[in-house]
């Protein structure tokens, strides 16, 4: 039996999926039951490492490393450190959420939930995967559930979704493809583990830094969304059941910031160096501004906060490209609250969804008075997006911001003055779904329900005491992140590249 | 057989026919299908004999892998590790269409028996292929393959689209061979031998004044061994055959006829063109940089068949067929590199492309049993109707010979790219992945008729008999267990990457 927590938070949802398949077609309820209790394992180990995790050490945690294919040295080496294991409790927190939000699928519940297992599994795989071709195959196999969960169970244009999610998301990790295989064959002997490949790290010319850096750049920025890679993002969300879109917000994209900074900014600081100024800073605060404006265009709610999705991963962005301690601890901060704010605004679009069946931002109106509760619910989730202080967000891009403002002062202003915008989407769509006179139409909808109000409890609790107390997951992240950045600054001066970086990408 | 280590390597006629058994056995049982024809009543039992003869051929096969290397009758044909890898596969992707075959309504509705006989023949011609070390060897067991497949072609009776398949499949391969057969009096010319090691020694010998020649020489008869693959601009035939032939043909000729052309097309190249040059790096002989041509050719090949796949609306075989003319493209670019790492990954991208091809055209032969129809319509939905296993298995095979892992065309692919980018041939490297993607439109297109689009009520619906639901069975398990446990089928590629040369 595996001794790894990890290894069974990896292989237990796929175990649920092959057991689902085995259950009887037509009673709904115990394969739904039986989804729950195969996620709800992953949820109390990852609890477990919390508690036990190391936080004084940059070394790699839980490590397990098994050949796979010796005669190509590949290995199944998993291990977390403080930038994962924010991602891993955040897989692990969504998935049981995510099962609960699920409970009204009638159609193929069997098939939805098999691949919903999959689908976790793969996410969980690419967060602990230190050996890059193992964290290559988690990264694709991911793309499968995807298509099927958002082609079978989206809504109208879900077949038009679905396969534009996929192909974006192939394009870019067929270049990663080829970056990895550079990099196997740089080093000698040939190998795919990251932390080799990390260590080999000034051995690397400087072209080839550049070429690989581009090429896995893009790989990720697909899945961030960057711009101009961003379009797949809303029709996905849009034509996602609920669930999937709270995976996908949730987590999903949190993969392409998490490969920047598992994979570019280790193995080759040279390029991140060179780069950080115009493709993460640069492009993170276009992102935080455009999102911000399209989200205010927006008529369907989803849309919305899909698009606010695309801002708000920008700070992600802007914070990592600022080589701060304070950026890069605010960027992996920033990852984990969006992945929970996110999460709750996705679980709320839906509700209402469930019941009026239409997203349309002017459709409503009242709400407040008639779903009070609901209501109430949404104004958490909605200022916690908006980074109200008091609630998780609002640490996370004060931290980014002040990181950022030591580099990029003029960029900062711009990213800064954007929150503006955020607080002026959210609020009006507040105002114009929530407040005013009720719509006669919507009269008789009813509250929020205790299985509904069960998925937002935990996500709640998490935004309001990580917004008074963040230093439950900054402990946990910080002197990993802390020892990466370093590293970025240290190949920075040993290449003297500092003087080239024109943007004065400090390392003074 | 069992020779004792001091027993020599090179045989005479008689003393060779211990080491061609299973060659031996499918003559003899082609001749005795023909004889039991005029006897039995219902032909389906010779499709049984047919079975176990390429059972125990397979058997017979595997028994010689510990042998050692032999070259037979005067140096035509050899005995290794490499020939052997394609006799085995070329003996599976037989032994997969005799079962194809038999669970096929279109074969059952024909009831020949010598339907079983040519088949046999057909898979005996390549096994030659794969062992031919003599271009007179090489182009006697290409004709007869060529000969066997064009009957096989045009089996479906009555059907106008057969004998137009068959008919082109003919008139392309009587000029491809044409081709084949004057550039290899231009070899014979240049190099005054037949014999393959006799030609790279006399091409490495003499100066590389007549490199031109040699040039013409190997572009005339690439085009008989681009015609065997289906390699751009070479594979006109392809999708018409393909379309007019029975399924399980359409499927072998996939699997098995591209697997014997590679062979020959990778030992001639390999063993009369270049030579080990140490560290697993060929080196190339007479002048011509032949592995530019390959270069061209792999790229071209991809791209048009892909490109062309995308315009392909309705026949799935049709679809198969583009499909298979770009995977010719990627295997081409395991011979590019030029390297022992390169070969392999030729030898097992072309087993797992057997799995997972034989089980697409299986799914679409379980479809047609049902139904009668091959288009893309005639899958609308049919996960909704029934067929949730058979299109789940579609999936399964689309997806893996897109690339994706963790399924065996990967994997397969994976090898492929590791070899180019060793080489640093990044050009090449993108030219493959920017395809994998484009062929990703049509693969998923059938993935998305069958699972996002609902039946419309007259597709009918689709049923799997257990003969057929074995053999996906066993399809489905190898491409998935192959994506993530290839380990020892690697290790077989990379024992039989070597040629005997004696």
């Amino acid at each position: 039996m595996p001794t790894n927590p990890l290894t069974w938070m990896i292989f237990l949802p796929l175990l649920g999926a092959a057991v689902i398949l085995c259950l009887p077609r037509d009673n709904h309820s115990l394969v739904k039951w039986t989804a729950l209790a195969f996620t709800i394992p992953a949820l109390l180990l990852a609890i477990a490492i919390y508690q036990g995790f190391d936080r004084t050490t940059a070394q790699m945690q839980y490590v397990t490393k098994i050949p796979w294919i010796p005669s190509f040295n590949i290995e199944y080496f998993v291990g977390i450190d403080g930038l994962s294991v924010t991602m891993v409790l955040l897989t692990a927190l969504i998935a049981p959420i995510c099962v609960l939000a699920s409970w009204e699928i009638d159609k193929a519940p069997k098939a939805y939930f098999a691949l919903f297992l999959v689908l976790i599994a793969a996410m969980m795989g690419v967060f602990c995967a230190l050996d890059f071709f193992l964290f290559f195959v988690f990264w694709e196999v991911m793309l499968l559930p995807m298509y099927f969960l958002i082609g079978i169970w989206g809504g109208p244009r879900r077949e038009y979704a679905a396969i534009k999610f996929f192909l974006y998301t192939m394009v870019g990790s067929v270049l990663m493809l080829i970056a990895m295989l550079a990099l196997y064959f740089h080093n000698d002997p040939h190998t795919f583990d990251l932390l080799k490949l990390a260590e080999a790290r000034s051995t690397y010319s400087s072209t080839f830094q550049s070429l690989a850096w581009l090429a896995l750049f893009v790989g990720f920025a697909i899945k961030i969304p960057a711009f101009p890679f961003h379009t797949w993002l809303p029709d996905a969300h849009v034509e996602a059941p609920t669930a999937i879109s709270v995976i996908l917000a949730g987590v999903l994209l949190k993969m392409g910031t998490y490969g920047i900074l598992r994979v570019n900014f280790p193995i080759l600081p040279e390029g991140t160096l060179r780069y950080a100024f115009w493709l993460l800073a640069a492009l993170g605060t276009w992102n935080i501004v455009y999102g911000a404006l399209c989200a205010m265009a927006q008529k369907d709610l989803k849309k919305l906060i899909a698009y606010s999705s695309i801002s708000h991963m920008g700070y992600v962005m802007f914070g990592m490209a600022s080589l701060t301690a304070e950026g890069i601890d605010g960027a992996v901060l920033q990852m984990f609250n969006h992945g929970t704010v996110t999460a709750m605004l996705f679980l709320l679009v839906g509700v209402i969804y469930d019941r009026a069946h239409h997203r349309n931002i002017d459709g409503f109106g009242g709400l407040a008075s008639i779903m009070p509760v609901y209501t109430a619910w949404v104004a958490l989730a909605f200022f916690a997006a908006m980074g109200l202080p008091g609630l998780s967000a609002f640490i996370s891009e004060v931290l980014v911001l002040l990181g950022g403002w030591r580099n990029y002062p003029g960029l900062t202003a711009v990213a800064a003055s954007a929150v503006v915008l955020t607080a002026g989407y959210m609020l009006w769509a507040m105002q114009r779904v929530y407040l005013g006179k009720p719509n006669e139409k919507y009269l008789s909808l009813p509250d929020i329900n205790l299985r509904e109000i069960a998925t937002l409890v935990p996500l709640g609790i998490i935004v309001i005491v990580l917004g008074v107390y963040p230093h439950a997951i900054l402990d946990l992240i910080d002197t990993s992140l802390q020892h990466l950045n370093g590293t970025v600054l240290a190949a920075g001066k040993a290449a003297g590249a500092v003087a080239s970086a024109a943007s004065g990408v400090a390392a003074h | 057989m069992g020779a004792a280590m001091a027993a020599p390597t090179h045989l005479g006629n008689l003393s060779s026919l211990g080491w061609l058994l299973p060659e031996i056995l499918l003559g003899l049982a082609v001749v005795a299908i023909f004889l039991l024809d005029l006897v039995v009543e219902e032909k389906e039992r010779l499709g049984d004999v047919a079975l176990g003869v390429m059972a125990i051929a397979i058997v017979l096969i595997t028994r010689l892998l510990w042998a050692g290397d032999r070259s037979l009758f005067e140096n035509s044909v050899v005995v290794d590790g490499f020939g052997l890898y394609f006799k085995l596969l070329v003996g599976l992707a037989a032994f997969g269409a005799i079962w194809m075959s038999l669970g096929s309504r279109e074969v059952r509705r024909t009831n020949q028996g010598e339907y079983w006989g040519i088949l046999l023949a057909s898979a005996l011609g390549m096994m030659f292929m794969g062992s031919a070390t003599n271009l007179l060897m090489a182009y006697l067991s290409l004709e007869f393959v060529s000969l066997t497949s064009y009957v096989l072609a045009g089996y479906k009776q009555g059907s106008r689209r057969a004998g137009e398949a068959s008919l082109k499949y003919l008139i392309y391969g009587g000029v491809a061979s044409g081709a084949m057969i004057y550039g290899m009096s231009w070899i014979y010319g240049l190099a005054g031998s037949l014999d393959f090691h006799a030609i790279h020694d006399a091409l490495a010998g003499s100066p590389s004044g007549a490199s031109l020649a040699l040039f013409v020489a190997l572009l005339l008869t690439l085009a008989g061994l681009g015609y065997k693959v289906a390699a751009f601009p070479f594979h006109a035939w392809a999708p018409d055959v393909y379309e007019g032939a029975p399924i399980p043909i359409s499927g072998f000729l996939a699997v098995g006829s591209k697997a014997a052309g590679f062979a020959l097309l990778i030992r001639f190249f390999f063993t009369a063109l270049a030579h080990d040059g140490g560290a697993g790096a060929y080196q190339l002989v007479g002048g011509v940089s032949w592995d530019q041509l390959m270069l061209a050719l792999s790229v071209l090949t991809m791209t048009f068949g892909n490109l062309a796949a995308l315009n392909q609306q309705s026949n799935l075989k049709r679809l198969l067929a583009y499909s298979s003319i770009a995977h010719a493209g990627y295997v081409l670019m395991g011979l590019v590199v030029l390297t022992t790492d390169g070969l392999r990954a030729m030898l097992f991208y072309l087993a797992v492309y057997y799995v997972m091809n034989l089980g697409a055209f299986l799914v679409v032969m379980l479809v047609a049993n049902s139904t009668g129809r091959e288009d893309l319509d005639g899958f609308r939905g049919l996960a909704w109707r029934g067929g949730a296993w058979p299109a789940a298995a579609m999936a399964v095979f689309l997806f893996s010979l897109t690339g994706l892992p963790p399924l065996a065309g990967f994997v397969g692919k994976f090898y492929l790219f590791a070899a180019v980018v060793e080489r640093k041939m990044y050009f090449l490297a993108l030219a493959g992945v920017v395809n994998s993607v484009l062929s990703l439109f049509y693969y998923a297109k059938v993935v998305r008729t069958m699972f996002l689009e609902q039946p419309t009520g007259g597709e009918g619906a689709v049923t799997v008999d257990v003969h057929n639901g074995i053999l996906l069975g066993v399809l489905v398990a190898a491409t998935l267990v192959l994506g993530v446990a290839w380990s020892p089928l690697m290790d077989f590629a990379d024992r039989s990457a070597r040629f005997f040369l004696g």
